[in-house]
């Protein structure tokens, strides 16, 4: 499909369960997209060249740069941000694990992080300290010295793998 | 006995004190903070971008913003014009003949300095016209390093002020002459601190309303305080304070004294909506902030000791020169002066000599930053004590135990006029000792250098200092001028608590926090003191200086919440508390001071009578005629406090800089790679006393994340100019700040001796280790390399030179795409190659020389019109990296000799730099109809293009040059041109490299 630089374009997403439209330039990027024509301001904005994170959302699943895509790019797809963890009940394990360890101060950079230590968790059951910290080292906080979120993130995995059980456990604790 | 005690002693609950997690944090957990960008925008709200100069010193010649307004969805431009007809410039804290206007009217005088403001209906659209306004700029010479600028001979960058020096002040306590002149040893150290920022993760955003029937603005905007910039923001609008609303946003993405630089951009967007006639929104981006927002002050210090033989120290001379940048922004010099009380630090030392100049540079103006002076202090200070140990062979340890202010002498007067107000600095000292591990790490050392790791321990004492006297900025004045300026102290804050008609109770505080958790600790405060639980208090922390209770203190800064805003909601709840027990007391004929607030109930002590705390309040709205006489009905209860021992300086130039100082005792052990040069931390100790910590879990997240920035100023982070001015740390790929995985977890200890000064006995705690961690690394590197001099940030590459590594030369093959530094202090580009076309020789010259062909090669070429013989202006956008540029150029061939030889040179400006170069074309007939073009060039680039370095930029000029060969012989042939056999290579590898 060929369109103009200027010409808006409709764009259909899955954002956080719900099927949502709006349009967008072929130069918009996902990020601007999302906060300002689809309303999820949750996701924050702190680089626009990919280097904090802080724009981090899942997109089919994968934590992605949302300031690298552009909203064109995310046509069809499954896109999920913050407002998606928490349920009925309130908040979800990581979020009470992070308000717990203080893993958070002005909370600007927690959206991405959280997205990203969502999907980590799906992948990895049982993570060293290391891992942990390896998969941070994709996001800035100037805020907390990042000791908070390294302790929420194991206590979720050690959690999530006491009620899940053992015999479910992932094997990719070398991802 | 503190005020606090008495509270306590009633038995009110036990909520000061607690480790209580933030009532913020479900809110910002679920994406649902309310921050400056998230908040909905009046309908027509036009989006602005700022026109940043390329050049750090240049003189404006002339803007032409008309093809910009040609554009579509482009509303207005602002420009220097305007803003000289409508505003004025800022007050600034010397008096010299210097103006600082929120554009640039006459000379541009740092790179990214604001020169237009274009007002669109999206920000694309916005940043697409940036490119379209035509500048044309004469440029100056420069005067870029500190030491350099403040010579006689340096480039002026205020011409009026005759001199890059814009205050010289000189200081004397004690005898500082004959202490030297009866000192056994002298000890003297120069060093250099850099330009740093702790970088929140959320920009500066400024929303502007202009209502011309009023006459006033109306400004939303993350700005952090303090809010005597309110003042200087209303005057450069040129309007009473009530004409300018300003407000802030119910949550703020970190700040760390950075937002303070957002007030120019207040008043500029203020101005920029009434030129649009609209209301107009910014948002600044990454890349304006890293090099056009603000930063810590770079600072060169000359420093010496006199000394006595067994390490006392007995006098201190101080020569500072800070680098304010290119103009002195309110409230510079304040860099100087907010440590001006306590550079003795904590140490009694009597004798003090100062001079401090503010020299003005080619770069950003600085400001606030986490720690603001004190890492600039302790990093002289502490390094001196670390050298007067090595020089005199004693245990650093054992120099800083001697000098230390002696137990006991509190509140203690130091030489420069701190008066301490509490703490035991030798009883902590053997604390961290003890509860450090101290021993250990000492074994842990002996141990590494006896296999031959190179092992450093560093140790640092610091008071810091918190709740800043507004009054302490005019020591930058004589005290002739004080006299005539009026006296200037204090520092006023304000909680205001009401209670509602269902018993519901409101709070506000002007403390405008930035994510420290004020609310949690507010409700806390309140809760105890009314008997209430936490939940049924809401807090709400938004400024609105059109109808909140404020000062000119107001504002977070000066680590002041814990010492003097969270004591002011303590005493508005006093008051609140006060007033119902005069109620409660009246009506059940008992006294006052026999009323209790507990567990949601009013209660009279050992007796039957109870209430519930809502029934008693909602009295005051509900029945206001059952109320004692004395009783005016309804509640609402608004406390100011400011402090009696916030003089203003006196006439020897004593001063009193804040009113609390916590004591911080930090030691770490570092090991450094001997290979890499790369420092980490095998153990970071840091003890604090800030006086009772009001929620402990918030104190460690203070000292947490300030260990972190430390790390950082210490490790990775400079701001880095290039000779010519330009940028050079314009991304955070370029701007490294430390990751989870540099940051360990520092051993956090505490003591908590109250102060004296402040309602609940806290002082403030979140500064301290911005000023002790770079100069305990430091110290610690110090220490394990044996050397004297050391220079921040501590990369790999510094300590290799420091261990005496030199590089060893590139392998053969790799390396030759580094530019080398241009003459002007850009960078230089060469390289030739050669490509094969189809046609004879006479084909392809006469190609080259035919217009059309040559807009059609050239990569992003827009439009090219002839301006002479074989010379043409071109509006070409060339992209390097992410930094995209739409360049006026002038193309030209020369050195005519067809069909055998010519020349195509060029030289452009853009708003992201300059560039010029020419290439040699040489034309040879190989077989089957096809030449052979060889060419070699020659180029150099300026400004901020220059700052994505060299080997981007080579290999960028490379693919860009290639492209125009590329596509000539397209032209030509129809066909790809034959690639020479370094451009197949090159294919290959980059393909092998996973680039394509």
């Amino acid at each position: 499909m060929h369109a103009k630089a200027d010409q808006r374009i409709r764009v259909t997403l899955t954002l956080n369960g719900r099927e949502r439209s709006g349009y967008a330039e072929p130069r918009t990027q996902l990020c601007d997209f999302l906060r300002h024509e689809l309303g999820a301001t949750g996701t924050h904005v702190g680089c626009e060249h990919g280097v904090c994170g802080a724009c981090t959302v899942r997109v089919d699943g994968r934590a992605s740069r949302s300031c690298l895509m552009l909203a064109v790019q995310a046509e069809g797809r499954r896109l999920d941000t913050v407002e998606s963890l928490a349920g009925e009940e309130g908040l979800s394990d990581l979020q009470q694990a992070f308000r717990r360890h203080h893993a958070l101060q002005c909370g600007f950079c927690t959206a991405g992080i959280l997205m990203s230590c969502e999907e980590f968790l799906s992948r990895v059951a049982d993570p060293s300290e290391a891992l942990v910290r390896d998969m941070l080292s994709g996001h800035l906080c100037r805020c907390t010295g990042y000791t908070g979120m390294v302790q929420a993130v194991l206590e979720v995995a050690r959690s999530r793998r006491l009620a899940t059980g053992p015999d479910s456990q992932q094997e990719n604790n070398d991802v | 006995m503190n005020k606090f005690e008495s509270v306590r002693q009633t038995g009110q609950g036990k909520q000061i004190g607690r480790r209580q997690p933030r009532v913020e944090d479900d809110a910002l957990l679920q994406g649902r903070g309310r921050y400056a960008d998230d908040l909905a925008v009046a309908p027509g709200t036009l989006h602005a971008a700022v026109l940043r100069s390329p050049h750090a010193h240049a003189r404006l010649v002339d803007l032409d913003a008309s093809p910009a307004l040609a554009m579509p969805g482009v509303h207005a431009v602002l420009t220097g014009e305007d803003i000289q007809r409508w505003a004025r410039p800022f007050p600034v804290g010397v008096r010299q003949p210097m103006e600082h206007w929120c554009l640039a009217v006459d000379k541009v005088r740092y790179v990214g300095e604001p020169v237009a403001v274009v007002m669109a209906e999206s920000r694309y659209l916005a940043e697409d016209a940036l490119e379209a306004i035509r500048v044309e700029y004469e440029i100056l010479p420069v005067a870029v390093d500190t030491e350099t600028a403040i010579a006689e001979e340096a480039p002026l960058l205020h011409e009026a002020v005759g001199s890059n020096v814009v205050s010289e002040r000189h200081f004397r306590y004690g005898d500082p002459e004959r202490a030297f002149a009866e000192a056994e040893h002298r000890v003297s150290l120069k060093v250099r601190v850099p330009r740093s920022s702790c970088t929140p993760m959320e920009c500066y955003v400024v929303l502007a309303e202009y209502d011309p029937a009023s006459a006033s603005y109306d400004v939303l905007s993350n700005f952090q305080g303090p809010y005597a910039l309110h003042s200087v923001m209303a005057r450069a609008l040129n309007v009473p304070g009530n004409r300018l609303r300003l407000r802030t946003p119910p949550d703020a993405g970190g700040s760390f004294g950075i937002k303070q630089g957002v007030f120019p951009y207040v008043v500029m967007m203020g101005l920029a909506a009434r030129k649009a006639g609209a209301p107009v929104k910014w948002v600044e981006d990454r890349l304006e902030h890293l090099q056009g927002a603000s930063s810590a002050t770079n600072r060169v210090t000359e420093i010496e000791a006199a000394v006595t033989g067994d390490g006392r120290v007995t006098a201190m001379r101080w020569d500072q020169v800070d680098d304010c940048g290119a103009y002195l922004r309110a409230p510079e010099p304040a860099t100087f002066y907010r440590m001006h009380g306590n550079l003795t630090g904590a140490y009694a030392i009597e004798h003090l000599q100062v001079r401090n100049r503010v020299a003005l540079t080619n770069k950003t103006p600085t400001g606030l930053n986490r720690g603001f002076g004190g890492p600039q202090i302790y990093f002289a200070l502490e390094r001196l004590m670390q050298r007067i140990a090595v020089e005199l062979e004693l245990d650093p340890l054992e120099v800083i135990r001697r000098n230390l202010v002696p137990s006991g002498s509190f509140p203690y007067r130091a030489a420069a006029g701190a008066l301490l107000d509490s703490g035991d600095y030798p009883a902590s000292v053997e604390q961290g000792v003890r509860d450090g591990g101290l021993d250990e790490l000492l074994a842990r050392r002996e141990n590494a250098r006896r296999e031959g790791r190179l092992y450093g321990i560093g140790y640092t004492v610091a008071v810091e200092p918190s709740i800043s006297n507004m009054g302490y900025i005019t020591t930058a004045m004589t005290p002739e001028e004080r006299r005539k300026a009026g006296p200037k102290n204090g520092a006023v804050s304000t909680a205001t608590i009401s209670v509602g008609p269902l018993g519901d109770i409101s709070a506000h505080v002007s403390s405008t926090p930035q994510g420290q958790g004020h609310r949690t600790v507010v409700a806390q405060v309140i809760a105890e003191v009314l008997g209430v639980s936490l939940e049924s208090i809401s807090v709400n922390v938004e400024l609105d200086t059109g109808k909140d209770a404020w000062s000119i203190a107001s504002g977070n800064y000066s680590s002041r919440f814990s010492g003097a805003v969270a004591g002011a909601v303590y005493q508005a709840a006093v008051k609140v508390r006060d007033r119902l027990a005069g109620i409660a007391a009246a009506q059940w004929q008992v006294e006052a001071a026999r009323i209790r607030f507990a567990e949601g109930q009013v209660r009279v002590e050992g007796g039957e009578l109870t209430m519930p705390f809502g029934r008693l309040a909602g009295a005051t709205h509900w029945a206001p005629g059952t109320l004692p006489d004395w009783e005016p009905g309804g509640l609402r209860e608004t406390a100011f406090w400011s402090p009696p021992q916030l003089e203003a300086p006196d006439d020897d130039d004593r001063i009193n800089s804040s009113l609390c100082y916590g004591f911080i005792f930090d030691y770490c052990g570092v090991e450094i790679d001997r290979i890499t040069g790369r420092v980490t931390l095998d153990r970071y100790v840091t003890l604090h006393d800030a006086g009772r910590l009001l929620n402990p879990d918030l104190v460690d997240g203070q000292v947490r994340g300030a260990f972190a920035q430390g790390l950082g100023a210490a490790l990775m982070e400079e701001f880095a100019y290039g000779d010519d001015g330009s940028f050079q740390s314009g991304t955070f790929a370029d701007y490294l700040v430390p990751t989870s995985v540099e940051v360990p977890e520092p051993l956090i200890l505490h003591r908590e001796t109250p102060s004296p000064f402040t309602p609940l006995g806290a002082k403030g705690v979140g500064e301290g280790n911005n000023m002790s961690t770079p100069v305990c690394i430091a110290n610690a590197v110090a220490d394990a390399l044996g050397i004297a001099d050391i220079e921040l940030p501590l990369t790999p590459s510094k300590v290799r030179a420091l261990i005496g590594i030199d590089e060893p030369p590139c392998p053969q093959g790799v390396g030759e795409d580094q530019a080398a530094p241009a003459a002007g202090g850009g960078s230089r580009l060469t390289a030739s190659d050669s490509v094969t076309l189809p046609g004879s020789p006479r084909v392809v010259f006469d190609t080259l020389l035919d217009p059309e062909t040559l807009q059609a090669i050239i990569p992003g070429c827009h439009a090219l019109e002839l301006t002479g013989e074989n010379a043409y202006r071109a509006d070409v956008t060339v992209g390097v990296g992410m930094i995209r540029a739409r360049f006026d150029a002038r193309v030209a061939l020369s050195d005519l000799d067809p069909p055998h030889s010519l020349r195509l040179s060029g030289s452009g400006t853009s708003a992201m730099g300059s560039a010029d170069g020419s290439a040699r074309i040489r034309l040879t007939e190989i077989e089957d109809g096809y030449t052979r073009l060889d060419y070699d060039y020659d180029a150099s680039v300026g400004g901020k293009v220059a700052s994505v370095g060299g080997r981007m930029l080579q290999s960028a000029s490379r693919m860009i040059i290639g492209q125009i060969f590329s596509r000539l012989s397209l032209r030509m042939g129809g066909t790809a041109p034959r690639l020479s056999l370094w451009q197949r290579f090159k294919t290959l590898f980059g393909r092998l490299g996973g680039r394509s």
